[in-house]
This record gives C-alpha cells, sequence and structure tokens, in this order.
C-alpha cells in the first residue's frame, strides 16, 4: 500500500467508527421520533416495527389530552422571559468588570461561579413555603423569577467573557472623537457584541427550557412547561409509549433544532469562553 | 469612568445574587432548627439539632450520600475519558463531520424528563424494549434494569446527556491543537499513542478541567432523571441527597428535617466545590 492508500483508509475507518459512534447515541432520539408515528400496538411489538403506516393521531391525543400548546406556551414565556430580564442585569455588569477591571473583579466572579455551587435542595423548602405564602405556586411569575437568579451567574460571566475579548483600542479611539460613556455602549460595545449577547441568550433559553427541578416541584397544571407536563406521562397507567413519543418530540423539537444552529456558541458559553 | 459608576453597573447582579443566596439560605437555616411539620402547623417549638439527628439516622441517608458521589464520579469518570478517547478519535476529517457532530451533540438538548422516559420506556423495559429485545435475540434473559440495577440506569441516562457535551468540548478544543507539533513529532517516529498522551492530553488539561467543573454543579443536583424513572427505588437504591430532601419535605411534609438535608447537601456541595473552584480559579485568566 502506498502512503496515500494508506491515509485514504485512515480516513475511512475514522469516518465508519464516527459514523457508528453518533448513530448510537443519536439511536433513542430517532427511536423516540419513529414511535411517535406508531399506533399503540406498533410501538410495543417486537421484534420492533421498522416499516409501517405512519399516523399523526398521537400529536391529536397529545393535544387534546395534555393542551400541549398551553404548556408550550409557559415553556416560552418563561425560558423568553428571564432570559430578557437576566440579559438587561447581567450586560451593565460584565461590561463594566471587563473593561473597568478592579481589584475585586476576580473575587467577585469567583463568588458568583460558587453560587451555582449552593445546591436547588438547599433552599427548595424555603422557595417553596415563600411562594406558597405569596400566592406564588403554580405561577409563571415564580419561574421567570427563579430562572433569572438561577442563570444569572453563567450569564455574566459569558458576557464577561466575551467582553473581555473586544479590543479595547476601538474604545479608545471612541473616546478620543469625544464619545460619552453612553455612546460608547450603545454605539460601540452593543453593536460590536450581537453575537456574543445573541448566544448568551440562546444558552440561557436552552438551560430554561430543559429546567426540571423547580418547574417540577413548583407548578402543578396551569404554569407548568413542557418539562413538568411531560412527567406526567411516566405514570405507568397502561402502556401508551406512542403517545409518550409524540409529547416528547414536540416538547424536544423546537430546542433540538434550536441547539442544532448554535451548538458552537453554546460550547463556548457553557465552558465561560474557556474553550474556543 | 468612574469607580462609582462601575459599583453602579455591577449592583443589580450582586445584589440580586446576594439575595438570592442570603434569604433563603438563612430560612433553611432557621426551619432547620425548629420543629416545623406542614401537617401540624403552629407547633414550631426550638428543637436544638434534632432535625439534623433526625436526618443523619434517616434510613435513607448514607445510601443517599454515597449515591450521590457514586452518580457524580462514574458519570465524571465516563464522559471525560470517552469523551477524550472519542473525540481523539473523530478529530480527523470524514465524509459527513457536519451531520456527525449535530447527531453527536442531540441528546445534551433532551430535556431531563423526556430523557429518562425513552430510556425508561422504549430502552429498559423488561419486556418490550430495545435491550430487552436485543437480549432476547442474542438468547440471553433480559434484564429488569430498573428494578435490578437501578443506579447503574440512572448513570446511563446521565451519561448520556453529559458525554455529548464532554465530545463537544473536547472537539472545539482540539481544533486548536498545534498540527505542526503533531507533524515534527511524527517524523520523530512518535507512535499514536504518543501524540495521544504527551500532546493531546496536556492540550486538553484545562478544557478537562471546565467539563469537570460544569458537570459537578449539575450531577450533585440531578433530581428529575431519578423522580421519572426510579422514583428512589427500590428501597433506596437510587435516591441521592436531593431526591431525599424532596422526599422530606414534598412528600412528608417535614420542613424542618428537609432543612436540615438541604443544609447538609449545601455543605457537601461546598467541600466538592472549594477544590474544584480553586481548581478552575487558577486556570482561568481573568
Amino acid at each position: 500500500m502506498t502512503l496515500n492508500q494508506q491515509r485514504k483508509l485512515k480516513t475511512i475507518i475514522t469516518g465508519l467508527f464516527a459514523w457508528t459512534v453518533a448513530l448510537v447515541l443519536f439511536f433513542p432520539i430517532f427511536w423516540m421520533f419513529i414511535t411517535s408515528f406508531k399506533t399503540e400496538l406498533q410501538a410495543i411489538s417486537i421484534p420492533p416495527t421498522l416499516v409501517f403506516e405512519p399516523t399523526l393521531d398521537n400529536f391529536r391525543v397529545v393535544q387534546e389530552r395534555s393542551d400541549y400548546l398551553h404548556h408550550a406556551w409557559n415553556s416560552v414565556v418563561t425560558s423568553f422571559g428571564s432570559t430578557i430580564i437576566a440579559l438587561i442585569i447581567a450586560v451593565p455588569a460584565a461590561y463594566s468588570m471587563a473593561f473597568f477591571p478592579g481589584k475585586r473583579t476576580k473575587d467577585i466572579l469567583l463568588w458568583m461561579l460558587s453560587t451555582k455551587m449552593l445546591p436547588a435542595v438547599g433552599v427548595l423548602v424555603p422557595i417553596y413555603i415563600l411562594c406558597r405564602d405569596y400566592g406564588l405556586l403554580d405561577s409563571k411569575t415564580a419561574l421567570v423569577i427563579i430562572f433569572t437568579l438561577m442563570n444569572l451567574p453563567i450569564i455574566v460571566w459569558m458576557l464577561f467573557s466575551y467582553f473581555k475579548d473586544l479590543p479595547k483600542e476601538i474604545l479608545e479611539a471612541a473616546r478620543m472623537d469625544g464619545a460619552t460613556p453612553w455612546d460608547e455602549v450603545v454605539k460601540v460595545v452593543l453593536p460590536l457584541s450581537v453575537g456574543a449577547i445573541s448566544s448568551t441568550a440562546l444558552l440561557s433559553i436552552v438551560l430554561c427550557w430543559n429546567e426540571a427541578f423547580w418547574s417540577l416541584n413548583l407548578t402543578a397544571s396551569d404554569a407548568a412547561p413542557l418539562t413538568a407536563m411531560i412527567a406526567s406521562y411516566s405514570s405507568p397507567e397502561g402502556l401508551f409509549w406512542a403517545k409518550l413519543s409524540a409529547a416528547s418530540t414536540l416538547a424536544c423539537a423546537p430546542i433540538v433544532i434550536f441547539g442544532w444552529f448554535c451548538q458552537k456558541q453554546l460550547v463556548q458559553g457553557l465552558t465561560f469562553g474557556a474553550v474556543k | 469612568m468612574k469607580r462609582s459608576i462601575t459599583r453602579l453597573l455591577m449592583a443589580p447582579s450582586v445584589i440580586m445574587l446576594l439575595v438570592w443566596m442570603i434569604i433563603p439560605l438563612s430560612m433553611t437555616i432557621y426551619f432547620s432548627t425548629i420543629r416545623y411539620n406542614l401537617l401540624y402547623p403552629g407547633q414550631n417549638n426550638f428543637v436544638g439539632l434534632m432535625n439534623f439527628e433526625f436526618f443523619i439516622t434517616d434510613p435513607g441517608f448514607f445510601p443517599a450520600v454515597s449515591n450521590t458521589l457514586i452518580l457524580l464520579l462514574s458519570v465524571l469518570i465516563i464522559t471525560v475519558v470517552l469523551g477524550v478517547m472519542l473525540s481523539a478519535l473523530i478529530d480527523k476529517p470524514f465524509f459527513g463531520q457536519g451531520i456527525v457532530r449535530v447527531l453527536l451533540i442531540s441528546p445534551f438538548f433532551i430535556m431531563p424528563t423526556v430523557n429518562a422516559l425513552i430510556w425508561k420506556n422504549m430502552m429498559m423495559n423488561p419486556v418490550y424494549g430495545i435491550f430487552a429485545w436485543i437480549s432476547q435475540s442474542l438468547g440471553l434473559e433480559p434484564i429488569d434494569w430498573l428494578s435490578s440495577y437501578p443506579l447503574m440506569s440512572v448513570i446511563i441516562m446521565v451519561s448520556w446527556q453529559w458525554l455529548p457535551f464532554a465530545i463537544l468540548v473536547f472537539v472545539t478544543a482540539l481544533q486548536s491543537q498545534d498540527t505542526e507539533q503533531k507533524e515534527a513529532a511524527q517524523m520523530d517516529g512518535a507512535t499514536g499513542w504518543h501524540i495521544f498522551r504527551y500532546l493531546t492530553i496536556p492540550h486538553l488539561a484545562r478544557p478537562i478541567a471546565v467539563v469537570v467543573m460544569i458537570e459537578t454543579i449539575f450531577l450533585l443536583a440531578v433530581f428529575a432523571e431519578i423522580f421519572v424513572s426510579t422514583g428512589g427505588g427500590p428501597g433506596y437504591d437510587s435516591t441521592n441527597l436531593a431526591y431525599l430532601i424532596y422526599n422530606q419535605a414534598l412528600l412528608q411534609y417535614d420542613v424542618g428535617v428537609a432543612s436540615a438535608g438541604g443544609l447538609f447537601a449545601v455543605l457537601l456541595a461546598n467541600i466538592v466545590a472549594f477544590f474544584l473552584i480553586r481548581a478552575v480559579g487558577k486556570n482561568l485568566t481573568v
């Protein structure tokens, strides 16, 4: 074999291997998707059915039985609402820490990170009781507040690591030209960081959309986002995997597709810019 | 810009996080020292450390602590080791790389409740599940995963979610590896293993630290997977601290004991965090 052939063979082996791993890891999702178009009988048949006439019945039943759109709307409101609020609070903080770092900046950042290490169960009881006393159990307001605070440290960190990489010379040049601090932010920093802010927002939306601890504990039906709605399918009243799959597909599809388009930004974001 | 304005800009974030930390935490501390059961209101007398005693002597306590740590360590080891190996293997151009990446990362975006339901039913069900069908086809006895190996089942579900994250981080990090260095090493006769051991692994040190830190934050708090799939059982076999405290608070209405448990969870997380934040803090350039 020539060197060239060897190289080609290597590429093929790498490719085959990578595809195998990817297909194995993706299989449960593929299976969920396929099952959602089966009848209940086909869903539990052994050996598994691969060829069948797809039906959309399950999706209709899911909408009727558990009002998918209502819960999807809850997910949208809580994820987008808390993300927007968190950004409004976090952008100024990250901006001032990145452009005007003081002696304490690093400490403050690490302290913020450490609040993420406070396990949610440690404050489950008081939050539950506070919500009960203020009539916020099963309300979207409670979830929006909690999601905002929950993701705030990550959002500040992420924005900080982006802002830090912006060339400071541009700001100095703007200042020389007589820009006020307000101009600096609105006309220079914000346009330069549209990408940074939108990928931070994406990450926050994904984290909120998939948040389950608070959703399960603080909501019942009115404010339940999709994560909590799906949990209601876990009760063992008979097997209805096709409907379960349809509900799951509907719950995950928006965010999985969303994620496909911005996987790279998400990695940067979740690793606080430490991995680029 | 003046220091006062910088402070003003930071103030909302800092104050809100402080409030978010201090108020609930001090309430937890207070509740942990009184008798407080939601079923018997009005008998909230001070009981000192009795709640802690109750929590620590609860038959679920030791299983919960060990399950929490086993879950954390197993998932960390699985995702980091497999993640490094797989990402090193697929970090070469091949057919359909883009699609493979998309497929690989997908499990990370699946919400925990769906994750648990897919695995519990369609994969691990002892009669109709895919695993059962595979064992049957091989002429083996199907395994009832959730009742025979409950903790391992949870570990599989959680690893399935976090392995893609690890792979993606490592693949992204490997793209910045110096190819000239690798080629030079190859010229000097270094084997693939040597390159992996002496060039790739050191290059990945920092991404590994970051992955470990982020996964730890989320893994200490695993809840939905257990809630949906095993319900902590059978017995306490798959109960972790988060689930045990949930159980005390919202199923047995014992706020006092649950608060004591919550403080214990905070303590455990802080012990873990103490080492992690220091390690990561050293690695981050601020």
